[in-house]
């Protein structure tokens, strides 16, 4: 095979990306060879796409123990409001003394586990982590666009995290409206200890967290964009670039309107500017702002706040499509109705953000509106569903743990994708509104699909980024406690809402009814505490593995994309000598007639003559 | 204690990684190669699979008949039946979904485990079979949608009709007020800087409109009569949360919402058919207000009309004695939100 003329395209765009990529080539070769990295600059301040994704991962994972073990003290909480639990004393101090969680503490557990999920770990430390690793290695560049602008993604992301940390030791306390810090509650410290230091604390903090996003995504999509080695035509690249190029674009029109948000609130918070504030009697006195709306801030943290959650989603979904692939060695089933599904809700994720805001009392018809727009998103996501369950069908799968965390992630997405539609409707939304069933719902479709793609990214990386493979025993044990433990508690939860049982309440003893509930919440705890002491199984074996774990070879899942090409060792500029040429899609798993049940995407078609199809000429 | 507990935790590890190396090393002497290794790993999981399809499906129905009986009794008012039936139509149509997808999908991992000698079936696109699953949810979505929306429509219609008995519900942290309307069933406006202690919703009291307001700690309201919820808020938003109504509204400051609905059923009949004598009805703050949030409500009675005129006798007035007699002269100032909103 001489010219592609379907290549010919690409051939022209990259030509001079080609020569561009020599010059990092040389930089690449003088660097190692004058001088070692010391540890600042190797570990610290490093530059390099691999090492970055790593920094963000250990950062994740601090963060969402963090997170969890906030979410076991009020899990406990509220199943034994009345039992004494010694050790809360030694662990938060004041705010358990004698073993009672403070009122107050709990709502500050509420919100700032909700922050370091959504935003530290399964925004920061999904896209952060993968799209680092990744884009350069998938798409054959030796590094990001910018390497300096990643760097400094990453330490306004840590910045942003000791900010978030540092706010839980304060004596007022950290945030405690929400994770959605609606205003007035989180203007006002008269309202709420926790709308004091701690809040400021929490808008500087997402500052500088949505300053890290900026910076990172610009960096992807410009990496998607440019660097691409010769022969990678968007439409050979694999459907992980495809989620993490489309969150990046996501993130770049979605979270500037969350930093106005969140200025317009430290306007109102400090400068006695009036954006969301009118007719308040607070504290004994009438306050003087007047002629905001409260119901603006919804609109615009929403109008990220959705979006947000595809930013979760996809790039999950995009783990999930390789790992699915690749076990299942077979190619994805629909690879462009994959993109094209993606796309569609990326779209869409855009015009539905009144769903989370049906009984604010706004227009009926605006809620009819965002009723069909909503609705609309579930097309799409069948389209996934059904592509990932047709991929398995006559597949050959082989059990590792990412393939488990891989179907799991379906499992879960259909799960709380189906009881989105019941919340997407607003008159039967009317009565679960801010209740469980909301906390069931989306913990299972975004917490935990997003959550299992991460762990199924891990472990199937884990040997591009360590060099070392972790135990897979381990990991399936890791698996099967994970998403028992999981169902055991969301599953159970939906049945609080459908009760009435409001969420954030510190305890359930307003209403006579809810008495007989006590159960249901002694099940979902149980589970919980289960599903913890599982991810400790995991933290083991990630860091063991780092030292101990058996060597991983080049290749080690036979998958036929870019990233197994390159060394185990790294190093700078990813591949030791030229960048390798793309010759076909990453998903020629199982190819009647193939020597093998794999064909890398560097292998021509002129070397594959048994396999070729008429359609690959 | 602390300090044991931290040197528990670190030999712990310590064990945990020396096990680890033993383990590590023995399978190493015992030569297991990976490839045995795996084809066990693919046995075992791919029962795993099968199992926790059936075992998770079964515990699912059972953990339905346990619960489904502690959750909401059957609405008490007339849009709530509407929304119980459309809930269980989307039920229906959920559940047969959940139960396809997911037994395909951990059936078809059961079955299609790794076998060496066989490769998989190399199926990359079928646009008959992307057609059908982008139509076939289509349609579904489409009946659901449209049924959603009109019943939508049918609810917030109510609401701006502006018709039933007006009662104000007063949100402040950490409890509600009921301000019913009274015979001329206009609420007298109201102005947060009005607000004292002896007049904690900022009442006027010159508005003629205010003279028959009265004012209740608990809400009373009769059976089959259309009430229409003005609600305000005077510090941070709440939300007005009548779960056995099927009736939910946040309250803002700075603005009135509304919600109309008719009540079909009285907490006596309630308790008769829950079989529960001591059964109320309640009031929730539904949407996060402050440290008492969770014990933010009030208390809702449902009675037959006669009881319900004779209960009204007994509240008493917004301005008891000579100030409410005084009848006023002036319109409200514009600038009250319950009056802006009553227009």
């Amino acid at each position: 095979m001489e010219v592609n003329p379907h290549n010919s395209m690409a051939h022209g765009a990259h030509a001079d990306e080609h020569a561009h990529g020599h010059s990092h080539d040389h930089h690449g070769h003088d660097h190692d060879h004058d001088h070692e990295d010391n540890f600042w600059s190797k570990y610290i301040f490093s530059t390099d796409h691999k090492m970055i994704a790593k920094q963000y991962l250990n950062v994740a994972i601090f963060m969402g123990f963090l997170a969890m073990f906030m979410s076991l003290i009020f899990r406990m909480q509220l199943a034994w409001p009345d039992a004494k639990l010694p050790f809360l004393e030694d662990v938060i101090g004041k705010w358990g003394k004698d073993g009672k969680l403070d009122p107050g503490f709990y709502l500050a557990l509420v919100t700032i586990h909700g922050t370091i999920m959504v935003f530290f770990v399964l925004t920061a430390g999904l896209s952060g982590t993968f799209s680092n690793l990744l884009i350069p290695l998938q798409l054959g560049a030796r590094d990001m666009a910018s390497g300096f602008l990643n760097a400094l993604s990453f330490w306004f992301f840590a910045l942003s995290s000791i900010i978030m940390l540092f706010s839980l030791g304060i004596e007022t306390g950290p945030a405690s409206g929400g994770w959605t810090v609606y205003p007035p509650l989180s203007a006002l410290p008269q309202a709420i200890p926790g709308s004091g230091l701690g809040m400021t604390l929490w808008l500087v903090s997402m500052v500088f967290f949505i300053a890290s996003s900026l910076l990172g995504s610009i960096n992807y999509i410009s990496t998607i964009i440019n660097l691409r080695t010769k022969g990678m035509a968007m439409t050979r690249m694999p459907l992980t670039i495809w989620a993490f190029f489309i969150t990046a674009i996501l993130g770049v029109l979605s979270f500037p309107v969350l930093l106005a948000a969140a200025l317009l609130l430290v306007f109102d918070r400090s400068f006695g500017t009036s954006f969301y504030l009118s007719d308040i009697f607070i504290d004994g006195a009438p306050l003087d702002h007047a002629g905001g709306s409260p119901i603006l801030y919804q609109h615009l943290f929403w109008f990220l706040g959705h979006p947000e959650v595809y930013i979760v989603l996809l790039p999950a979904l995009g783990l999930a499509s390789e790992v699915i692939s690749v076990n299942s060695r077979k190619p994805i089933f629909g690879y462009k109705a994959m993109i094209g599904s993606m796309l569609v809700i990326a779209f869409l994720s855009f015009i539905v953000w009144g769903h989370h805001m049906f009984v604010t009392g706004m227009n009926p018809f605006l809620g009819s509106v965002f009723v069909f727009t909503t609705l609309l998103v579930a097309i799409p996501s069948a389209v996934k569903v059904f592509n990932y369950i047709t991929t398995l069908w006559r597949g050959n799968i082989q059990f590792t743990p990412q393939m488990l965390f891989g179907i799991g992630l379906v499992s879960t997405f259909i799960t709380g994708g189906l009881t989105g539609i019941i919340l997407g409707d607003s008159a039967l939304d009317i009565n679960v509104h801010d209740t469980y069933f909301v906390v069931a719902h989306f913990h299972i479709v975004m917490g935990s699909s997003a959550i299992f793609g991460m762990f199924a990214g891990v472990y199937h990386w884990f040997p591009k980024m360590y060099g070392r493979l972790m135990n897979k025993k381990l990991g399936f044990i890791h698996f099967w406690l994970t998403i028992i433990g999981l169902y055991g508690t969301f599953f159970p939860m939906h049945f609080l809402g459908l009760a009435g049982v409001p969420r954030r309440y510190y305890a359930n003893t307003a209403y006579d009814g809810f008495a007989n509930l006590i159960n249901i919440n002694h099940v979902v705890t149980v589970f919980a505490i289960i599903g913890g002491l599982a991810q400790f199984i995991f933290l083991f074996n990630f860091y063991y593995s780092i030292k101990n774990g058996k060597k991983s070879s080049q290749n080690p899942w036979k998958s036929n994309t870019l990233e197994w090409t390159t060394p185990i060792e790294h190093l700078h500029g990813n591949w030791p000598g030229a960048i390798p040429e793309v010759h076909r899609w990453p998903y020629d798993y199982g190819k009647p007639g193939a020597k093998e049940d794999f064909i890398c995407q560097t292998v021509p078609f002129s070397e594959t003559p048994e396999s070729n199809t008429p359609h690959d000429h | 204690m602390n300090i044991l507990l931290i040197l528990a935790v670190v030999f712990g590890t310590l064990v945990l990684v020396r096990l680890a190396n033993v383990a590590a090393l023995a399978s190493k002497l015992s030569g297991e190669n990976e490839e045995a290794e795996q084809e066990s790993a693919n046995r075992w999981n791919s029962i795993g699979m099968i199992a926790f399809l059936i075992i998770g499906l079964s515990v699912m129905v059972y953990i339905m008949n346990l619960y489904l009986p502690l959750t909401l009794p059957k609405a008490a008012s007339e849009h709530g039946e509407a929304i119980d039936g459309l809930m269980t139509i989307n039920w229906t149509v959920l559940f047969i979904t959940f139960f396809i997808t997911q037994i395909l999908l951990f059936f078809f991992a059961y079955k299609y485990r790794y076998n060496k000698n066989r490769r998989s079936f190399y199926f990359h696109d079928n646009n008959k079979l992307e057609a059908i699953w982008t139509i076939i949810p289509t349609i579904v979505l489409a009946a659901l949608i449209t049924t959603g929306m009109s019943e939508w429509n049918e609810i917030t219609k109510k609401s701006a009709s502006m018709k039933g008995i007006v009662i104000q519900i007063y949100a402040k942290q950490f409890d509600f007020t009921a301000r019913y309307a009274g015979k001329d069933n206009k609420l007298g406006s109201s102005f947060f800087r009005s607000i004292t202690d002896t007049n904690p919703l900022g009442i006027d009291s010159s508005d003629a409109a205010t003279a028959d307001d009265l004012i209740a700690k608990e809400l009373v309201l009769p059976k089959g009569a259309e009430v229409q919820l003005m609600i305000n808020s005077r510090d941070v938003i709440h939300s007005v949360y009548l779960p056995h109504f099927r009736v939910q509204m946040n309250a803002v400051p700075g603005m009135t919402t509304r919600f109309a609905f008719k009540p079909t059923k009285t907490t006596a009949e309630m308790q008769k058919e829950t079989g529960n004598p001591k059964f109320e009805f309640i009031m929730l703050c539904n949407k996060i207000c402050g440290v008492a949030h969770y014990n933010m409500k009030m208390p809702v009675r449902v009675v037959e009309p006669a009881e319900y005129e004779e209960w009204l006798k007994t509240q008493s007035a917004v301005f008891p004695k000579e100030e409410a007699a005084a009848p006023a002269a002036t319109p409200a100032p514009a600038d009250s939100a319950a009056t802006s909103m009553a227009k």
